[in-house]
C-alpha cells in the first residue's frame, strides 16, 4: 500500500514540480509584479497598488490597445465562426457529390493553419505592398482606387482583421466538418418526413441545435485566439502607424520587453489572464448547463 | 377496398446496384402488411421509396390512387418510425412530438421562441398542438415523460416517444423499419403485442418492414417476402408457411431450412419427385422403422424442447429432422428410415417455381 503511494508520488512528482516551477511560481511572481514599478535590472521596487491598472485602463496609449483589441475580436469572431460553418456545410455536401474536390478544397482551407503564421505575415506583407503588392495592382487593374493597407490607420486593424479570420477559417472549417460528420443522416429523414421540407428548416432543425456543441466550442477557440492576436502585428506593423494597430498582447510586448516595465507588463497580463479566465468558466457554464444532450 | 398506399412497378439503382427491382406492393386500408426480406434485400429502401425520402428510377407511387411519385416527404404525410428512433436530442419529449404539428402548421416566424406572445393565430395552433400531444402521449403512456430528454429514457420509452412522433399528425400510412431489433427479448414481446393494439385501435394501414420471420408471421395480416430486390411472393402468413411460391422463399421462411430433395433423390418420398425437387420442413419428417427414406445421422445436437438431427440421405442429400420433446432419438452413425405426411410434401420444377403435387 505505501510501497504503491510511494510509487504514484515517484511518477507524479517530477512533472508536478516542473509545473510549480516554471508554470505557477512565474504566474504568482507576475501577480506580485502586478502591483509594483518593478523594471527588469532594478535594485528594488515600490509597491503601486493598483497603479499599474489605472494606467492601463485610464491613459489614452492602454485604452487604445484594449479598444483595437476588442474592435479586432468583435470582427474576426463572428466572420471566421461564421466562414468557417458555411464552408463546413459546403465542404460537407460537396463530399458527397464530389468527393475529391471536397478532399482538395479542405486541404487549402486548411492551409493557413498548418503554415507558420509569421512566414505567412511576410507573404501577405508583399502581397499588400502599395505599390508592388499584387492586391493594389489587381485594384489598379479594375480600375479601383488602391490602398495603404498597413500604413493607413484607419485601414491598418481591418486588414490585420482579414488576415486573421483567413488563418482561422480552415481550423473551425475542420471542427465544424467533424461535427457534421457526427449527425446521424436518419435525424435529417426524420426532420424531412415531420415536415422540414427545405434545407433551410432541415438546417434550423436539425443542423444547428445538433452541433451546439461544437459551435460553443469553436467560438471560446476563436475567441482566445483573437484576444491574444500577436505575431500579424508584431512582423507586419509592430502596433502602428502612431499605435493604430496596437493590441494588448502587443503593448504588453512592448512594455515588458522592449521598455523593460515588467511591473506594468504584469498588470496587462493579469488582466488578460482574468479575462481569458472568465472565458473558460463561462464556456465550462455553458456547456455543463445547456448544450450538453448525451 | 381501396389502397392507402400502392408501389407499381417501381425500381431504384444506386450505381450499378439494382436495389429494388420492379416492385409492386399494396397497402389496403386499415390492413397490416410486412415486408420481409435479409438484410441487404432491398426492403429499407422500398420503405424510403413509400415515404419519398428516395426518388424512383422508374414506376410510380400511388396514394390514395393518386399519383404521389413527385410529392416530398412531407407532403405524402406517411408516418414513418425510423429504426434507430431518430429522436431530436436536444428537444423534449414533449417537443419531440410537437414537431411535425409545429413544421406543419406554423410558419418559420411562428416557430420563433416568444412568437406566440404577439400573434393570437399562433397561440390557437400552439393550444391545438399541445392537445394533440397530450392525447398521442395519453394513449402511450408518455405523460409523465413529457419534460425529459430521449436521452434520459429507457429504450422501449424512446420507441414509445417515436411511435408518438408518428403517429401525431394522423398520417395516411404507418411505416415502421425494424421496430424491434434493439429491443431485448421480453420487451419484443411486448411490443410486438402492442404495435398490434395500436394497429387495431388506430385503423391505419401499417407497413412493418423486418428481417425478423416471426415479427411478419405473428404480427401481420398479409407478408411480402422480398428477396434480392423482387417481391418474391405475397399473402397471408400461412400461405408464405403452408405453400411457398419458391425454392427461395421455402428456404427463407421457417425456424429450420426446409430440406430439398433434387429432382431424384425424392423420387422415394413421392412420385412426381422423379421430375421435380422435393421439399419437406424439418419439423414434417418422422422416424418410421417403414419409411420410405433411407438416411445415415451425421450428428446429433439437443437444444432443450427440440432434438436437431443432422442426416446425410439418398444422393448425399442434407437433411435436417427436428424431433419435439422427450422423443428417443437416434443414434450418431447409425441408419434410419424417415417418413413425411403427402400434405408436408413441396414440389417445385428446374426453376425453383412452386408446382403443386398430388396430396
Amino acid at each position: 500500500m505505501r510501497r504503491g503511494a510511494l510509487t504514484d508520488l515517484l511518477l507524479v512528482g517530477p512533472a508536478a514540480l516542473a509545473v510549480v516551477l516554471f508554470i505557477f511560481l512565474p504566474v504568482g511572481v507576475v501577480f506580485v509584479l502586478a502591483f509594483t514599478d518593478y523594471q527588469v535590472g532594478a535594485q528594488s521596487a515600490e509597491w503601486v497598488g493598483i497603479g499599474n491598472f489605472a494606467t492601463l485602463f485610464g491613459s489614452r496609449l492602454g485604452r487604445n490597445a484594449l479598444i483595437n483589441t476588442l474592435l479586432y475580436s468583435a470582427i474576426v469572431i463572428p466572420a471566421s465562426v461564421g466562414l468557417g460553418l458555411l464552408v463546413a456545410l459546403g465542404l460537407h455536401g460537396l463530399s458527397q457529390s464530389l468527393p475529391r474536390v471536397s478532399a482538395v478544397l479542405r486541404t487549402v482551407y486548411f492551409l493557413p493553419v498548418a503554415a507558420t503564421l509569421v512566414a505567412m505575415a511576410v507573404a501577405w506583407q508583399m502581397l499588400l505592398h502599395p505599390s508592388l503588392g499584387l492586391m493594389n495592382q489587381w485594384l489598379a487593374a479594375l480600375g479601383l482606387s488602391t490602398q495603404q493597407w498597413l500604413t493607413d490607420r484607419n485601414l491598418v486593424l481591418y486588414t490585420l482583421a482579414a488576415i486573421g479570420i483567413w488563418q482561422s477559417v480552415g481550423y473551425n472549417m475542420v471542427l465544424f466538418l467533424a461535427g457534421l460528420a457526427a449527425i446521424p443522416t436518419a435525424l435529417y429523414d426524420a426532420a424531412e418526413v415531420d415536415g422540414a421540407e427545405d434545407g433551410w428548416t432541415r438546417f434550423w432543425t436539425v443542423t444547428w441545435p445538433m452541433l451546439g456543441p461544437t459551435t460553443l466550442f469553436v467560438l471560446i477557440v476563436t475567441a482566445a485566439n483573437a484576444f491574444r492576436v500577436f505575431e500579424t502585428v508584431a512582423t507586419m506593423t509592430r502596433g502602428g502607424p502612431a499605435f493604430a494597430s496596437d493590441t494588448i498582447v502587443y503593448a504588453l510586448y512592448r512594455e515588458g520587453f522592449v521598455y523593460f516595465k515588467a511591473g506594468y507588463a504584469s498588470a496587462i497580463t493579469v488582466v488578460f489572464f482574468a479575462a481569458l479566465l472568465l472565458l473558460t468558466a463561462f464556456q465550462i457554464l455553458l456547456i455543463e448547463r445547456r448544450v450538453h444532450y448525451r | 377496398m381501396t389502397d392507402a398506399l400502392t408501389l407499381d412497378g417501381v425500381s431504384k439503382r444506386f450505381g450499378d446496384t439494382v436495389a429494388v427491382d420492379n416492385v409492386s406492393l399494396s397497402l389496403h386500408r386499415g390492413e397490416f402488411v410486412a415486408l420481409l426480406g435479409a438484410s441487404g434485400c432491398g426492403k429499407s429502401t422500398t420503405l424510403r421509396l413509400l415515404a419519398g425520402l428516395e426518388a424512383p428510377d422508374a414506376g410510380r407511387v400511388l396514394l390514395r390512387d393518386r399519383d404521389a411519385t413527385a410529392d416530398t416527404a412531407a407532403a405524402r404525410n406517411i408516418a414513418l418510425m425510423f429504426q434507430s428512433y431518430a429522436l431530436y436530442p436536444h428537444l423534449s419529449v414533449y417537443q419531440n412530438i410537437a414537431m411535425p404539428l409545429r413544421l406543419r402548421g406554423l410558419s418559420v416566424i411562428g416557430r420563433l421562441p416568444g412568437a406566440g406572445l404577439f400573434s393570437g393565430t399562433v397561440r390557437r395552433v400552439s393550444c391545438d398542438i399541445r392537445q394533440k400531444v397530450l392525447q398521442v402521449a395519453e394513449v402511450l403512456r408518455l405523460g409523465d415523460l413529457l419534460a425529459r430528454k430521449p436521452g434520459q429514457l429507457s429504450g422501449g420509452q424512446q420507441q414509445r416517444v417515436a411511435l408518438a412522433r408518428a403517429l401525431v399528425r394522423e398520417p395516411c400510412a404507418f411505416l415502421l423499419d425494424e421496430p424491434l431489433s434493439n429491443l431485448d427479448t421480453q420487451l419484443r414481446a411486448d411490443t410486438r403485442d402492442e404495435i398490434r393494439a395500436l394497429h387495431r385501435r388506430t385503423g391505419y394501414p401499417f407497413l412493418l418492414v423486418t428481417h425478423d420471420q416471426s415479427d411478419a408471421l405473428s404480427m401481420a395480416d398479409r407478408v411480402a417476402v422480398m428477396i434480392d430486390g423482387r417481391i418474391a411472393q405475397t399473402g397471408s402468413p400461412q400461405e408464405i408457411f403452408r405453400a411457398p411460391a419458391s425454392i427461395d422463399v421455402a428456404l427463407f421462411i421457417g425456424h429450420h431450412r426446409m430440406n430439398i430433395l433434387l429432382a431424384g433423390a425424392g423420387s422415394a418420398l413421392h412420385p412426381a419427385g422423379a421430375g421435380l425437387h422435393i421439399g419437406v420442413r424439418p419439423e414434417d419428417l418422422t422416424l418410421d422403422p417403414a419409411g420410405p427414406l433411407v438416411a445415415v445421422v451425421e450428428s446429433v445436437a439437443f437444444h432443450g424442447e427440440e432434438t436437431i438431427v443432422q442426416l446425410r440421405g439418398p444422393s448425399s442429400a442434407h437433411l435436417r429432422l427436428v424431433l419435439r420433446g422427450g422423443q428417443a432419438y437416434p443414434q450418431q452413425g447409425g441408419t434410419v428410415r424417415l417418413a413425411a405426411a403427402a400434405d408436408a410434401l413441396h414440389g417445385f420444377d428446374r426453376d425453383g417455381r412452386r408446382v403443386e403435387i398430388g396430396r
